[in-house]
């Protein structure tokens, strides 16, 4: 087979499914259980320069 | 390294004012001839530099030397560019203004790139480098990483931008929508934004806070793929050394494809994804509240990279591309949809019990509008890439009012209201000289959208149904220049509306200049959000 039909191959199996389920995957990753404090904490991160806008501010 | 740097400058002159001489053409004459001045200037300044001290890199500050400059250069580069397109809309409109006098240097084909380029990437990148250096040292509690590489990666942003726009002014470009500049540029293109991101990765690698901001994922995307956009699509052989003319490698339909994996990508990942960035740190800073859901932003970030890349032959409907690999774009162009809208309602759910503040608080306003106009355009965007509404609308102005909509609502917009954002805490002030401005300039800019969009989708669905009318015997009934005569009021609005939007973005410029100049200078500190 030439190249572009290996290639092709491979782009329409394994890589497609690759990709599927890592997308997937992202979204039980952000579901999964027990996330919500963690999230919760880092939206709260951009707040966290109540001492001064310095990068010892932000402890 | 002191007695190193003015050999360094001197030799870049010398070879520069070599290819000065020597140069085929008058672009690249004329910059080489730049690149000899700013060298020898660089060199005299290296002489004057040695034997006095080091520039102090204090870890327990901020670097915000270049996000003030980036602050002053998106305002300036954005009046420039909104100067040009006004200019041009009324060189459509009216023909005439395509003086004898200026004929090959400023007549409409010139100047069109030189409007697109200076508002994408001079007021847009200008906006964005500015923005994630601020973003990413406040999310990672550290100062930018690579000493005065920053500084470097501004300046050298500021001469790609001046050797495009002159480029195009004399005749230099690729002909590639989006990516005209000729062959140096783009190495040096390449050379700078490399710094770019080794900066912000440094910055991140030495952060304090366990977690990354969603914000910088953001950022990050941006970077890496304009990175890897630029490199593959600029894939071409300089003709000569000594002159700015060069050849694409691949040829007919891949690179048409290439250039609009590029060109889509660059709405995706320039305009979309790092302006994405901004958001997702100036609305909940602005607000005073946490983003609305920290689980949909990450949903949205990994849906937004993974379907953007795929859209790009939407282009090419009707062309020489086979059918699949059209089809393949439009089916993941009107997927893109849902974390376009996802991503929106997040921003705009921010405000969840602080509605109120989009009454009272003209920059909220902004981002707010802002976001509505993300939505509508990242809602049109995909029904105009479905085949059978592209048959109507490619090739007419309604791409134009599509693209301005997106373009001057959503990226416009968001950056008037990060300027507005820093400005006050870059300079160490309480606030913005005149609120009462930011109003003016949010009604200007939005009356101003609204007529441009509204004028374009008129003349480009009439110049559509116009091209395809045909009589009983199958003639077609128009001939091209009765769709541009029909055109001509349409026109005259849409410039009426630039000269609303140019003249919102100089009550900006002055309300900034008002701001810094301001006697009352305060120590620099962020205010407690109101919790």
């Amino acid at each position: 087979m030439d190249l572009y039909s290996i290639l092709r191959e491979f782009a329409d199996s394994w890589m497609l499914l690759a990709l599927t389920l890592f997308f997937a995957g992202v979204f039980a990753w952000a579901w999964r259980p027990g996330s919500r404090p963690l999230h919760d904490d880092a939206a709260r991160a951009i707040f966290r320069d109540h001492l001064g806008d310095t990068p010892e501010g932000r402890q | 390294m002191e007695y190193l740097r003015p050999v360094i400058f001197g030799l870049v002159a010398l070879f520069a004012a070599i290819a000065a001489n020597w140069g085929h053409d008058l672009a690249y004459s004329v910059h080489a001839f730049l690149v000899m001045v700013i060298a020898a200037g660089m060199l005299v300044w290296s002489v004057g530099r040695i034997g006095e001290p080091a520039p102090v890199h204090d870890e327990a500050q901020y670097l915000d030397g270049p996000i003030r400059y980036g602050v002053i250069a998106t305002a300036f580069w954005g009046i420039a560019g909104f100067l040009v397109g006004t200019f041009i809309a009324f060189q459509l409109a009216f023909p005439e203004l395509n003086f004898d006098w200026s004929e090959g240097y400023a007549n409409f084909g010139r100047l069109r790139p030189l409007h697109t380029s200076a508002v994408i990437f001079a007021f847009g990148g200008n906006a964005l480098i500015a923005t994630s250096f601020y973003v990413v040292q406040r999310t990672s509690g550290a100062r930018l990483w690579g000493g005065n590489a920053a500084w470097f990666v501004f300046w050298g942003y500021q001469l790609f931008i001046v050797l495009a726009a002159t480029g195009y002014l004399l005749g230099a470009t690729q002909s590639k929508e989006y990516a005209e500049p000729e062959w140096y540029v783009d190495l040096w293109l390449t050379a700078v934004w490399l710094v770019y991101l080794a900066v912000y990765l440094g910055t991140l690698i030495k952060r304090r806070e366990r977690h990354i901001y969603v914000a910088n994922w953001f950022f990050l995307a941006f970077i890496v793929t304009v990175a890897m956009l630029h490199v593959v699509n600029n894939i071409s052989i300089p003709v000569s050394i000594l002159g700015s003319k060069s050849v694409q490698v691949f040829a007919g339909v891949q690179d048409a494809m290439v250039q609009w994996w590029y060109g889509h990508n660059a709405v995706g990942f320039f305009l979309t994804a790092g302006f994405l960035g901004m958001m997702y740190y100036f609305v909940p800073k602005q607000a005073g509240r946490p983003v609305y859901s920290y689980k949909l932003s990450i949903i949205h970030f990994w849906a937004l990279i993974f379907l953007y890349i795929w859209a790009g032959p939407h282009h090419l409907h009707y062309t020489a591309l086979p059918d699949w690999a059209a089809t393949l774009g439009m089916v993941f162009s009107v997927m893109l949809w849902m974390p376009s809208w996802g991503g929106m309602i997040n921003g705009l759910m921010t405000l969840e019990g602080a509605w109120d503040k989009i009454r009272t608080d003209p920059i909220i306003r902004m981002f707010v509008a802002s976001l509505a106009f993300y939505g509508m355009s990242t809602f049109e965007g995909p029904m105009m890439s479905i085949r059978a509404v592209n048959s109507l609308s490619h090739y007419t102005d309604w791409t134009i009012g599509h693209v301005h909509s997106g373009a001057l609502g959503w990226n416009g917009l968001i950056t008037f209201g990060c300027l507005y954002f820093l400005t006050p805490k870059l300079w160490g002030r309480e606030r913005m000289h005149s609120m009462a401005a930011i109003n003016w300039h949010f009604w200007l800019a939005t009356i101003g959208i609204v007529l441009y969009a509204a004028s374009m989708w008129v003349t480009g669905i009439m110049e559509g149904l116009m091209w395809r009318e045909v009589d009983a015997n199958g003639f077609l009934v128009n001939s091209f220049a009765d769709t541009v005569a029909a055109k001509f009021p349409m026109y005259v609005v849409r410039g009426l509306g630039g000269v609303l939007y140019l003249s919102g973005a100089l009550l900006m410029a002055w309300n900034v200049w008002m701001t810094i100049r301001a006697p009352q200078a305060r120590p620099v500190q962020d205010l407690v959000p109101a919790e």
